[in-house]
């Protein structure tokens, strides 16, 4: 660690707590070090990274828009494509999980602890073997990308519900409560107007962030710009390369900007 | 209409029309999005019998399988060590350039902001890919790749804190003449520090889990046996892999996030 | 009230013991009549609030029985106590209106136990409903606000659109808890006499937990004092003198009981 971690630490911990944590993490860099063999580095990788580089500046421009074929606009499209209805679906069926999961709705903390443990799982499943999976199931393509997206976001969006939804103030419902209104009306007349608009903001911020997981989902053939960029890649076509990643770091500087916009906005 | 007339006049009700449109363009958006993602239900249905014989061909995992493949897991775990350790390492001189508080040369801090954005659009497997692409197969490349995402993460975090501290003591330091490195290392290194270092222990975590897929492009760690187990048809395998992972993600998660409790 | 004798709310030797063995209520026997403005006074922890909040069962007693107009609540459960509660307005201190959510709809919430989950879920609200629901904001003087979202409000006006939608209930009885402890004296007075008003024109007998013994004096019809969980004084608002009060309280009184001249 630096010299700035190990002031931060000093006056909060002993002097022997303070020592053991030096010494473990002194442990841990020499296994992480001592088990990487020295890199072996291709004679060639200076002249890639030119090329590479070269591609960036002098981008294959002819590639933007096709007609006939997959373009890099049609890429891209396909991306957002894949990365707006993976965050409707997960956004739509996180909602009963993220009840499940809070602590103020579920009964008992068994109940929350469970819907919590499950959320994590979810959350940790890797959004790629999810891919290939749905792959096995509906084929390659940008189908399989949506799905993965649409399960793997549950994961993250169900979390960040159902803290929103624990947050919420109780009052309303109880409220509700003595109006004799039954439990299905408090939830949409005391609990649904109050975290509406928490609910809107993660999923767009989670569309941000699926934005530039749909853009790795083609690696492995699930749709999206990546595949034309591995092609382009393995074929080192770093003009291609190039304009593709220009498209990507436009894409998503846009999309931010764009939802980070209307996050603001709707708060 | 009315029941009993009423000595007010009722105020109009606003207009709803904006709300409409909303709602039609985000029908529209969704409808437009599975059209070019040929996005079927009958299509799930159909390939859902496909789904549950993967996942019966996945059950039981093959636990006997953990032996071969905890030395990839050790190397994922190393790869985020060693990623996240540089990445932070580099992050620092970035984020004391990019904090507006310290650096007042908007020719400074912008550009490298800037700079730090464009990181952040490119997401670490595709990074990995042309690090692939450069330097071969193995772990380097993932490494490399852990190490620029976390510069942007940590860079972007830590000059936010920067920027946040309490000016009090910064001017009660220039007062009595100190200079720019002086005021770094007695004013703004205390006060930001134990964010610093939950920043770190934040981007570990997620190193960890993208540490275990970049073998999916060749950069090294288990993700490369998803690759060969699914290639032989070896789901049983495959499970193994992903429970592993699960496990050792988990664990981890754990362990940062106590220590970030601590921390703050 | 001298009006024909019509018992609203019945305490049967109602007690209350939390799960850690402290007692909220001991044995309660208590009647309320038919268009009664009662205020219930006493120290903070004596047992006032559990004692409104369980009228209409957000508080569960653990002895006893309460009867609403005939009905045992506490023998209700499900569709028949969403029944009982329909019938029952609340207003709180704090006032519990959804804050993001226009003034006409928090007061419209106060329908829902009317009609189907279906039809509330789709707002289809029938037309009397809105209407009652403007009456109710006309009644309070609110009415040019019914559009505005409620977190717009200041916390008086705030407290009349929760009123209003007690209102809108058609409740047969209005219970408030503590409803003007949030509020400066002079919003303190209006909310007040939007209360005492809607029990005098609309006959809905009123239940009204206070800290201000002068405001309880002042409004009161019956005043109920407790302590420690049990009713020490109860009768006409004419017999509670202050040296009654301070008997209530056990002690003379402070200042930060009464209300004062400010208003």
């Amino acid at each position: 660690m630096s010299e700035a971690a190990r002031k931060g630490m000093k006056p909060k911990k002993n002097r022997a707590g303070l020592w053991g944590i030096y010494l473990a993490l002194a442990l841990i860099y020499i296994w992480a070090f001592s088990g990487m063999n020295l890199p072996e580095i291709k004679p060639t990788a200076g002249q890639i990274t030119k090329s590479i580089f070269n591609g960036m500046f002098h981008p294959d421009w002819d590639y933007v828009s096709d007609p006939g074929g997959e373009d890099l606009l049609h890429g891209l499209l396909d991306t957002l494509a894949i990365a707006a209805l993976g965050t409707f679906i997960s956004a739509v069926l996180c909602v009963p999980f993220a009840f499940w999961a809070a602590a103020n709705m579920s009964k008992g903390k068994a109940a929350s602890g469970t819907g919590k443990f499950v959320l994590s799982f979810i959350r940790t499943f890797p959004e790629l073997v999810m891919a290939i999976m749905f792959i096995k199931a509906v084929g390659p393509g940008s189908f399989a990308g949506v799905l993965a997206l649409g399960l793997h976001s549950i994961g993250m969006l169900g979390k960040l519900f159902s803290e929103e939804v624990e947050n919420m103030d109780l009052g309303p419902t109880e409220a509700l409560m003595a109006t004799g209104a039954n439990r299905f009306q408090i939830l949409w007349f005391a609990v649904i107007p109050q975290v509406i608009t928490g609910f809107l903001s993660y999923t767009l911020y989670r569309f941000e962030i699926n934005v530039r997981s749909a853009a790795v989902l083609g690696v492995i053939g699930a749709g999206g710009i990546g595949t034309p960029l591995i092609f382009a890649l393995t074929s080192r076509d770093w003009n291609r390369v190039g304009i593709i990643l220009l498209g990507i770091i436009v894409m998503v500087t846009v999309i931010d900007l764009i939802s980070g916009y209307l996050r603001r906005k709707i708060v | 209409m009315m029941n009993q007339p009423i000595k007010t006049s009722i105020p109009k009700p606003p207009s709803k029309i904006k709300n409409y449109v909303t709602l039609l363009l985000v029908l529209f958006l969704l409808w437009g999005s599975s059209i070019q993602t040929d996005s079927s239900l009958a299509e799930l249905v159909a390939g859902f019998p496909n789904m549950m014989d993967l996942l019966n061909q996945m059950v039981p995992p093959n636990w006997g399988y953990f032996d071969n493949i905890t030395d990839a897991m050790l190397e994922t775990i190393r790869m985020a060590v060693i990623g996240t350790t540089f990445g932070a390492i580099l992050a620092i001189p970035i984020a004391l350039f990019s904090a507006s508080n310290l650096i007042q040369n908007i020719w400074v801090f912008y550009p490298i902001r800037f700079i730090l954005n464009l990181i952040r659009t490119v997401p670490d497997l595709l990074l990995a890919s042309i690090f692939v692409a450069i330097f071969g197969l193995g772990s380097l490349p993932g490494i490399l790749a852990l190490m620029v995402f976390s510069i942007g993460l940590i860079a972007k975090l830590t000059y936010e804190s920067i920027e946040a501290i309490d000016p009090g003591p910064l001017e009660a330091m220039e007062a009595v003449g100190a200079n720019k490195i002086q005021l770094i290392v007695f004013g703004v290194i205390p006060q930001v520090a134990a964010h610093f270092i939950s920043y770190v222990l934040y981007t570990f975590e997620i190193n960890v889990r993208a540490a275990a897929v970049l073998g999916l492009v060749g950069a090294g760690g288990i993700g490369l046996f998803y690759n060969k187990t699914l290639g032989f048809l070896e789901y049983d395998k495959t499970s193994s892999i992903i429970i592993y992972t699960l496990v050792a993600v988990l664990a981890i998660d754990y362990i940062s996030t106590k220590l970030r409790e601590k921390l703050l | 009230m001298k009006v024909g004798i019509q018992k609203v709310i019945e305490f049967k030797n109602v007690s209350k013991t939390y799960p850690n063995g402290v007692k909220g209520l001991k044995n309660i026997n208590l009647t309320i009549e038919k268009g009664e403005f009662v205020v219930v006074v006493g120290l903070s922890g004596a047992g006032k609030s559990t004692l409104l909040r369980s009228i209409n069962r957000l508080n569960e007693v653990t002895e006893g029985e309460i009867v609403i107009a005939g009905k045992s609540i506490t023998n209700s459960s499900g569709a028949s106590l969403r029944r009982i509660r329909r019938d029952i307005g609340m207003i709180f201190q704090s006032f519990n209106l959804v804050k993001r959510s226009t003034v006409l709809r928090n007061v419209l919430s106060g329908r829902v136990g009317y009609h189907s989950t279906f039809r509330t879920v789709l707002g289809l609200f029938p037309n009397e409903d809105v209407n009652l629901a403007f009456e109710a904001l006309e009644r309070v003087n609110i009415l040019d606000k019914a559009y505005t979202r409620a977190d717009q409000l200041s916390g008086g006006q705030q407290q009349r659109v929760s009123i209003a939608r007690a209102l809108a209930q058609e409740a047969k009885i209005i219970l408030a808890d503590e409803p003007v402890a949030s509020l400066d004296p002079l919003t303190t007075k209006h909310v007040m006499d939007d209360l005492r008003r809607i029990n005098q024109e609309l006959g809905i007998t009123t239940v009204v937990n206070l800290h201000h013994v002068d405001l309880a004096q002042e409004y009161a019809t019956r005043i109920i004092g407790m302590r420690a969980g049990e009713i020490v004084f109860d009768g006409p608002v004419e017999e509670a003198t202050d040296d009654k009060f301070s008997e209530i309280y056990g002690r003379p009184l402070q200042n930060n009981e009464l209300l004062g001249a400010t208003v």
